[in-house]
């Protein structure tokens, strides 16, 4: 049992990195949205596990909050800004997804290799959990920083907050106040992000980074 | 027994509310500074309160009591906020509550003259608070928290006139200074804690820093309260900031915070560090102590602010007491722990003195202040007529200063004098030829002083006025007044009595020197002070105030009664001014002109030039005086440059992109994980 236990755990946390890779290659809106919601989904599946094997009970309360908000509230509001923006047809210009795709390989070597040494008294289950939720923190990281599209910024930085939560359900002893009090902030984050791309698509017709960027005062070359 | 206890613990609880009282009425006073009678109820607590804590402090001075301590759960949640009352927080907590409540007093008088009562009146009780929490904190946490506190509190009265450009740039230099010197303090905390993070100061005492640690402190501990206290070359805000907050004040930074920040280094260096004491430490406070004294007043004369002019005095007298703390060091370190006795009742005797009469010469320059509104003495004069009483206090202060006997600040230097020269019994050849040259220093400081207060008593109070708004002034206040003659008659005392004092001292200079005290003085005959022994040398104050009570009557009764009542005619003898106006008079350029050049020219850079206007032109010829600061343009402003052009070059970073900051941090964030990997 306790080998299923840790094979299951294994293979939801590394689901996860692989779910973040087809992430970084999406270059449509709604794609990159369902993706996401995906994410979300093993999200909620790997904690809910932890919950289970760990018979840490509040867990699940973690689990749920991902399944209910992240899987499904926050893509479907995403979709629906993303209508009434009407950006759904636009093409995201991804820089070259060979390139992005070998960047994230590394990037998961340095996660395992930086987190492996560290956490050598831990035991293996935790080890493997914090090295694969590093890894999902820098792919979000990676996503923000090729993306133009102010929508995939905030796909990014959901899916990089997703990697913490999977860091702190792995890590015994955290408290439910913690959890709680995270997912709350990424709900206001939406809110406000919601808000300000529709502010933003107001002034400047668009959401596009590079276009606000022209706008910008005072900029000095 | 039990009774002695009690009483040893009582006096700390009380000691802590009070300033909680005093930052209670600082928030009253945020919102009721424009009320009518907020500023005498503000300076009434405050006086109330200083009084009290100097009563407490006094008496467990006096009674020797056992240090009382308490540990609060404040502050860190692991460390707590522990506090200690021993017979050096004791000391300067006198020091610092006798110049407060004086201050308080004056203020009673002078804050009614304040334009901006808001801006001060907050901030004058936090400031108090502030030092005394100092030097009742005992943990490194607490002691950094009320350092900080005191000098952001000082910070705000400094910008209280925050109009005046000048201003403002003292207000942001004293900050930058008061990082620096907190950073410093930080590191040596860090330093004396150790890895386990022993804050608390009684763990501190109780490790050994090894002596290349110990050393690494000192250096540490001088860069942090001598920053604070105004060590050359870390002295360039003190003159600037000291003059720019109200007069009362200036004489609480000048008189008391520098203090608080000797006490810092006490507490560290003799306190805290113990016992490796290694010869050159001494040496090295020594050479800074003399640079020190002879820069500062080497500064002073050249000053015409009167204000500033005292700030610099500051910096010199912060020089004399560091050099009796560093003959201290050296004789520590030499275990000759009679003679430190001596070289450490000196230094905490100046701590004393200095902050009598450099208060009382602050409250004597924000009483001409408020009666004429000008600080640059070439546009007073003739104030003794109108302002006798004001001259007089300003008088004794600046007699003192000027460590003129029978006055208190004779009696320290002299005991510094003594402790120089027992120096020769040194062991080590280099201190044997330092410990004289720095004596020289403090001598050749002290004349200078005395130059420098003959020009600032002279030019300000006798002649003829030399603005119409001195021609107007008018005495000052009754509650002024008091002020300043408090402070002069302590000058007055302890320079009759100082064996009385030295007893004071007596159990400090115990606790800081491993039980070695100067002997008791009070069974002296007559109050003789006998530092080392009769053979050597003794002094007794009031058997000079007496020679020269008798001689001046003697003299004064010789002349009434030789000098003939017959008239005498003879020419009009026109004082040397043939002109009646005013500016033929001696100014305060033409008294500092003979030090200028001798001093002068070396130092500063002095150069003189006299542009005459060629025949025919009806301008009048200039002389114009050139001075150039070397500790600013050597040490300060290549600093100072340096960082502007290292943020211009990095200005661009302000205008970049979302993802180039979202890039920067990412490309951060790899590099440092690269970093463990690759180092590990």
């Amino acid at each position: 049992m306790r080998g299923l236990a840790f094979d299951i755990a294994h293979l939801l946390a590394g689901g996860m990195v692989v779910v973040s890779f087809l992430l970084l290659y999406q270059d449509r809106v709604y794609a990159l949205l369902n993706v996401f919601a995906l994410h979300s989904l093993v999200l909620a599946l790997a904690v809910g596990w932890q919950a289970y094997i760990q018979e840490a009970h509040h867990l699940y309360v973690t689990a749920g909050i991902a399944l209910i908000f992240k899987a499904v509230v926050i893509p479907t509001a995403l979709h629906r800004i993303v209508q009434r923006l009407g950006i759904h047809r636009t093409l995201e210009v991804v820089g070259g997804v060979g390139r992005d795709m070998l960047a994230g390989t590394a990037l998961v070597a340095l996660a395992i290799l930086v987190m492996l040494p560290v956490t050598a008294g831990a035991d293996a289950l935790a080890r493997e959990d914090l090295a694969f939720a590093l890894a999902v923190v820098l792919l979000g990281l990676l996503l923000m920083v090729t993306r133009q599209n102010a929508v995939s910024l905030v796909v990014g930085f959901m899916s990089l907050e997703n990697g913490l939560v999977l860091a702190a359900a792995g890590a015994r002893g955290m408290p439910l106040a913690v959890e709680i009090s995270v997912a709350f902030s990424v709900l206001i984050a939406l809110i406000v992000i919601g808000v300000f791309l529709f502010r933003i698509r107001e002034r400047f017709d668009s959401v596009d980074m590079q276009a606000m960027d022209t706008f910008r005062e005072g900029r000095r070359k | 027994m039990s009774e002695e206890v009690g009483f040893a613990i009582m006096p700390l609880p009380l000691l802590l509310s009070l300033p909680l009282v005093l930052l209670a009425v600082g928030g009253y006073a945020v919102a009721a500074a424009h009320r009518p009678g907020c500023s005498r109820l503000v300076y009434g607590v405050t006086l109330t309160i200083a009084a009290v804590t100097l009563g407490l402090a006094l008496a467990h001075l006096l009674t020797a009591a056992v240090p009382a301590t308490l540990a609060l759960p404040l502050g860190l949640p692991w460390l707590g906020a522990h506090f200690r009352l021993d017979a050096l927080s004791a000391f300067f907590l006198i020091v610092a509550n006798l110049s407060g409540g004086v201050a308080s007093l004056f203020a009673l008088g002078y804050g009614q003259h304040e334009h901006a009562p808001e801006r001060v009146l907050p901030f004058f009780p936090a400031f108090l608070a502030g030092m005394n929490l100092v030097l009742l904190a005992d943990d490194a946490f607490t002691f950094l928290f009320a350092w900080e506190f005191m000098s952001l509190s000082s910070w705000a009265l400094v910008l209280a006139h925050h109009q005046d450009p000048a201003n403002a740039r003292a207000g942001y230099l004293y900050l930058v200074m008061a990082c620096f010197g907190t950073l410093a303090l930080l590191l040596t905390f860090g330093l004396l804690a150790g890895p386990d993070g022993g804050y608390n100061f009684a763990a501190i005492r109780a490790g050994q820093p090894t002596p290349g640690l110990a050393a690494l402190v000192l250096i540490l501990a001088l860069l942090g309260a001598g920053s604070k206290a105004g060590l050359v070359p870390l002295h360039v805000w003190l003159p600037l900031a000291h003059p720019a907050a109200p007069s009362h004040v200036s004489a609480l930074m000048s008189g008391v915070m520098t203090k608080v920040a000797v006490y810092g280094f006490i507490r560290i260096v003799f306190d805290l560090l113990g016992e490796p004491v290694v010869w050159w430490w001494g040496g090295v406070v020594l050479a800074l102590g003399g640079i020190t004294a002879v820069l500062g007043v080497l500064y002073a004369l050249m000053q015409h602010d009167l204000k500033r002019l005292l700030a610099y005095h500051t910096v010199e007298n912060i020089g004399i007491i560091f050099i009796g703390l560093g003959l201290a060091l050296a004789f520590q370190a030499n275990q000759m722990y009679s003679i430190a006795a001596l070289a450490l009742t000196a230094a905490l005797f100046h701590v004393l003195n200095h902050s009598l009469f450099k208060s009382l010469l602050f409250l004597g320059t924000g009483a001409v202040l408020t009666a004429t509104g000008e600080r640059d003495m070439e546009r007073l004069g003739g104030l003794i007529h109108p302002m006798p009483w004001t001259a007089l206090a300003f008088l004794i202060g600046a007699a003192a200063i000027s460590a003129l006997p029978p006055l208190n600040g004779f009696v320290s230097e002299w005991l510094t004098f003594q402790a120089i020269l027992i120096s020769p019994e040194l062991p080590q050849w280099l201190l044997r030829f330092l410990v004289p040259a720095v004596g020289a220093l403090l001598a050749l400081s002290a004349a200078l002083a005395a130059a420098c207060f003959v020009k600032a008593f002279g030019i300000t109070f006798l002649g003829r006025p030399r603005s119409p708004a001195a021609a107007r002034a008018r005495e000052t206040d009754r509650y002024s007044l008091s002020a300043l003659f408090a402070l002069a008659t302590l000058c007055l005392l302890a320079g009759i009595l100082p064996g009385l004092v030295v007893d004071g001292l007596a159990p400090v200079v115990g606790l800081l020197n491993g039980g070695a005290r100067l002997a008791a003085q009070y069974s002296q005959p007559w109050l003789t002070l006998v530092p080392v022994g009769e053979v050597k040398s003794t002094y007794n104050g009031l058997l000079v105030l007496l020679f020269m009570a008798l001689s001046g009557t003697v003299a004064a009764g010789l002349i009434h009664r030789l000098a003939s009542n017959a008239a005498r005619r003879g020419p009009a003898w026109d004082c040397g001014f043939p002109e009646a106006s005013p500016a033929t008079q001696y100014t305060a350029g033409s008294f500092a002109q003979p030090i200028r050049r001798v001093f002068g020219s070396i130092v500063f850079q002095a150069r003189e030039r006299v542009t005459m206007p060629p025949p025919g032109d009806s301008r009048p010829a200039r002389l114009e005086v050139e001075l150039h600061d070397p500790v600013w343009e050597r040490g300060y402003a290549p600093v100072a440059n340096a960082v502007v052009a290292i943020s211009t070059r990095f200005n661009y970073l302000q205008y970049l992109t979302i993802r180039r900051y979202l890039s920067l941090v990412f490309g951060a964030l790899v590099l440092l994980l690269l970093g463990m990997v690759l180092w590990r």
